[in-house]
C-alpha cells in the first residue's frame, strides 16, 4: 500500500482532521456525547490509519513500543490519582467537588483529568494491540 | 482520614500498584513491592473486618454520591470475611512466588505478570466489597480477563488453549450475568443490591424477573464451575504456572460462590429462592453429582495438578450442598468450607508447585519414591490429603461435620450418605498419589532431586499449618461464619 499515490495523499489529508475530532470528541465530552474511551479510539484509529498506509515502521518511530506501554499505565494512575487527590482533600474517593474552590470548578476539573486519563490509555492500547498483530513474523 | 476510606484503598491499593509495576520493569523490584501491596491490602481487610465485627455493617459512598445512586460499597460479616480470605492467600501466596514465577515464565514478562496478578486481586476484592450489581460486573470483567492472561502465560503450549477455552466459558458467563442484571435493573430501576433486595418482592410474580434469575443462576455457575458447567476448570488449573493455579484455585471460584450467596439471600431472598423455585433440590442434585462424579473423575488423572482440579470442583459441590439446605446450619457450612478448602487446595496445589519446580512435571509416573527426596514437600501434601478427606482434627471434618449435620437436621439422608462416600473417594486419590511417593522404590537413573527451597516451603507450611491449626481452634472460622450465615437468613427480603 506503501506505493499507492492515490492512498498517500489522502491519508495524508485525513489523518490530521482524524486527530483533531479526537481532540473535540474528548473535550466536548463534557457537554455532550463522546470523552475518553472514544476519542481515545477515534485518535488511535488514526494513528493505526498512518501505520496501514506509510508501514508499521515508520508509525513505530513515533510511538515505540515502550511509549505505548508507559501511555497505558500512566492514563490509568492518572485517573486513580485523582480518585486518592479527593482522599487526600477530606472527602471520599473519586470526589471531584473538593478539587477545587468550588464544587462546580471541581467536577470540571475532575471528569476532565479522568477522561484524560482514560484517553491516554485507550488509544495507547488500541495502538498496542495493533502493532502486536501487525509487527508479528508469520 | 485512611481509617474512613478504607473500603475505597482494599479495592484502589492492587488497582494503583498494578500500573506502577508495569512502569517499574525491575524483577526484584516489582516482586517486592507486590508483596508490599498483598501485605497492605491484608492489612486493610483485617481493620475492616474488626471493625464490622465490632460495629456492624460499613458503608462507603463512591465519590460521595449517595447510596442507590451512587456506587456503594457495603462490608458486611459475609463478605469482610471473605475479603479477609482472598487478601490473606494473595499475601501467602506472594513470597512463593518469587522463585517459582523465575522458572514459570520468561524473563521479560515477570513485570507484566505481576501486573496482571495485581490487576486480578482488585478484580477479585472488587466484586467481594461492591453493593452494586453492575458494578460486581465491571469487577467480575477485570478479575476474569487479568486471569485468562495469566492462565495463558504457562509454560506448556496447551496453556493457550486453556485460557482461550475459558475465555469462552467465562464470557458466556459474564454475559449471562449482565444480561441478569438488566433484567432486574428494568424491572426494579436500581442497581444497588440492598435497594434491589427491597423493591423485588413486588415484582418477582414476573416473568422477567424468572428469567433474570435464570441468567444470573447460569452465568454465575459458569463462574464457580458449578457441576455441568465445569469443563473449563480443569486445563485452566493444570496448565496455568503454578502461582496462578493456587491463587486461582484458593480465591476465583470461593468469590463466585460468594455471588451465588449474595444474589440468593441478599437479593432474590430465601422465600423466592427456595420455596417459590425448587433452586434447593436443584443446588443439592447438582451439589451431590459433583462431589460424587468429579471425584470419581479425579481418581483416574495421572497429572496431579489435574487430579487436584478435578477435587476442586467436588468440594465446589459441598459448598452448594451447603447453601442448598437452606438452614443456618447448612449455610454455615457452606460459608466454613469456603475458607477451609480455600487453604487446604492452596496449600496441597503449592505443594505441587514445589514439585513442578524441582521435577519440572507433575504427572504421577515421575513422582515414584519422591516422598523420601522431597520429606516436608510431601508430608505437606499428606496433612492437606488428609484435610480433603475430612480426617477428624484437619479443617475438612469440621465443614464435613457441619454439613452433615445440616443435612441430618432436614433430614436429607441421602446426602449424608453422599457426603461420606465422597470422602472415600477422596481417600482413594489422595491414596494413589501417597502410594506412588512414599511406597514405590526411587528410580536408580534418575537425577537427584532436593527439598524445595524455603522460600516456597515455608509458605506451603504456614497454609498447611492452618488447616491443622483451624481444624482444632475452631471458634474463629466457625464463629464468623456462623454470624455471617444468621446475618444472611435474618436480613433476607
Amino acid at each position: 500500500m506503501t506505493h499507492n499515490p492515490v492512498l498517500r495523499v489522502m491519508a495524508k489529508l485525513m489523518i490530521p482532521f482524524i486527530l483533531l475530532f479526537a481532540l473535540y470528541v474528548q473535550f466536548h465530552g463534557d457537554f455532550g456525547p463522546g470523552g475518553g474511551f472514544q476519542a481515545g479510539v477515534i485518535f488511535g484509529a488514526g494513528l493505526i490509519l498512518y501505520g496501514l498506509v506509510f508501514g508499521v515502521e515508520t508509525a513505530l518511530k513515533v510511538f515505540s513500543p515502550t511509549i505505548l506501554r508507559i501511555g497505558i499505565a500512566v492514563g490509568v494512575l492518572l485517573y486513580a490519582t485523582v480518585g486518592l487527590a479527593g482522599i487526600a482533600l477530606n472527602g471520599k474517593y473519586l470526589n471531584y467537588n473538593v478539587l477545587a474552590h468550588d464544587p462546580v470548578h471541581g467536577q470540571h476539573l475532575g471528569i476532565l483529568l479522568v477522561e484524560l486519563g482514560v484517553f491516554i490509555t485507550v488509544a495507547s492500547v488500541m495502538m498496542t494491540i495493533f502493532f502486536a498483530f501487525a509487527g508479528r513474523k508469520s | 482520614m485512611i481509617l474512613a476510606n478504607l473500603p475505597a484503598l482494599q479495592v484502589v491499593i492492587p488497582l494503583i500498584a498494578a500500573p506502577l509495576c508495569v512502569l517499574i520493569r525491575h524483577r526484584a523490584i516489582v516482586w517486592g513491592f507486590t508483596l508490599l501491596v498483598c501485605w497492605s491490602t491484608l492489612v486493610v481487610a483485617g481493620l475492616l473486618l474488626s471493625q464490622v465485627l465490632t460495629t456492624g455493617p460499613l458503608s462507603y459512598a463512591l465519590g460521595d454520591w449517595a447510596a442507590p445512586w451512587g456506587i456503594e460499597y457495603r462490608v458486611d460479616v459475609l463478605n469482610g470475611f471473605l475479603l479477609l480470605i482472598v487478601s490473606s492467600i494473595s499475601a501467602i501466596v506472594m513470597p512463593f512466588a518469587r522463585e517459582s514465577v523465575t522458572k514459570d515464565i520468561p524473563e521479560n514478562q515477570i513485570p507484566l505478570f505481576y501486573a496482571a496478578f495485581l490487576l486480578c486481586l482488585t478484580g477479585l476484592l472488587g466484586i467481594v466489597i461492591t453493593g452494586d450489581a453492575f458494578n460486581l460486573f465491571v469487577f467480575l470483567e477485570i478479575s476474569s480477563l487479568s486471569s485468562y492472561v495469566l492462565i495463558s502465560l504457562g509454560k506448556d503450549r496447551r496453556a493457550l488453549t486453556a485460557a482461550y477455552q475459558y475465555l469462552i466459558m467465562g464470557s458466556i458467563g459474564a454475559t449471562f450475568f449482565v444480561i441478569g442484571v438488566g433484567l432486574l435493573y428494568m424491572m426494579t430501576g436500581t442497581l444497588n443490591m440492598a435497594d434491589l433486595g427491597a423493591r423485588l418482592p413486588k415484582v418477582l410474580h414476573t416473568r422477567t424477573v424468572l428469567a433474570a434469575f435464570g441468567f444470573l443462576t447460569v452465568g454465575i455457575g459458569l463462574k464457580l464451575a458449578m457441576f455441568p458447567l465445569h469443563l473449563w476448570l480443569p486445563n485452566a488449573y493444570t496448565y496455568a504456572p503454578s502461582v496462578v493455579t493456587v491463587f486461582l484455585a484458593a480465591t476465583a471460584t470461593k468469590v463466585a460462590v460468594y455471588v451465588f450467596v449474595r444474589f440468593f439471600f441478599t437479593i432474590f431472598g430465601v422465600p423466592f429462592v427456595f420455596e417459590t423455585l425448587p433452586v434447593g433440590t436443584i443446588l443439592l442434585t447438582l451439589g451431590l453429582a459433583g462431589v460424587l462424579g468429579a471425584s470419581t473423575v479425579a481418581i483416574f488423572q495421572t497429572n496431579v495438578k489435574r487430579l487436584l482440579a478435578y477435587s476442586s470442583v467436588a468440594q465446589i459441590g459441598y459448598m452448594l450442598l451447603g447453601i442448598g439446605m437452606a438452614s443456618v446450619t447448612g449455610l454455615t457450612a457452606g460459608i466454613l468450607h469456603l475458607f477451609n478448602h480455600a487453604i487446604m487446595k492452596g496449600g496441597l496445589f503449592m505443594v505441587m508447585g514445589c514439585v513442578m519446580y524441582q521435577i519440572g512435571s507433575v504427572n504421577i509416573q515421575q513422582l515414584n519414591g519422591i516422598g523420601k527426596r522431597m520429606p516436608w514437600t510431601m508430608a505437606a501434601f499428606v496433612v492437606g490429603g488428609l484435610g480433603l478427606i475430612g480426617v477428624p482434627l484437619t479443617v475438612g471434618f469440621m465443614s464435613k461435620w457441619y454439613l452433615v449435620l445440616g443435612a441430618i437436621e432436614k433430614g436429607y439422608w441421602l446426602v449424608v450418605a453422599g457426603i461420606l462416600l465422597g470422602s472415600l473417594l477422596a481417600l482413594v486419590y489422595i491414596w494413589r498419589v501417597v502410594e506412588v511417593a512414599y511406597f514405590r522404590p526411587t528410580p536408580q537413573e534418575s537425577p537427584s532431586v532436593q527439598e524445595a527451597p524455603l522460600s516456597m516451603l515455608i509458605p506451603t507450611w504456614i497454609l498447611i499449618g492452618t488447616t491443622l491449626y483451624f481444624g482444632v481452634e475452631t471458634s474463629l472460622t466457625i464463629g464468623t461464619a456462623d454470624q455471617a450465615a444468621r446475618f444472611l437468613m435474618e436480613r433476607s427480603p
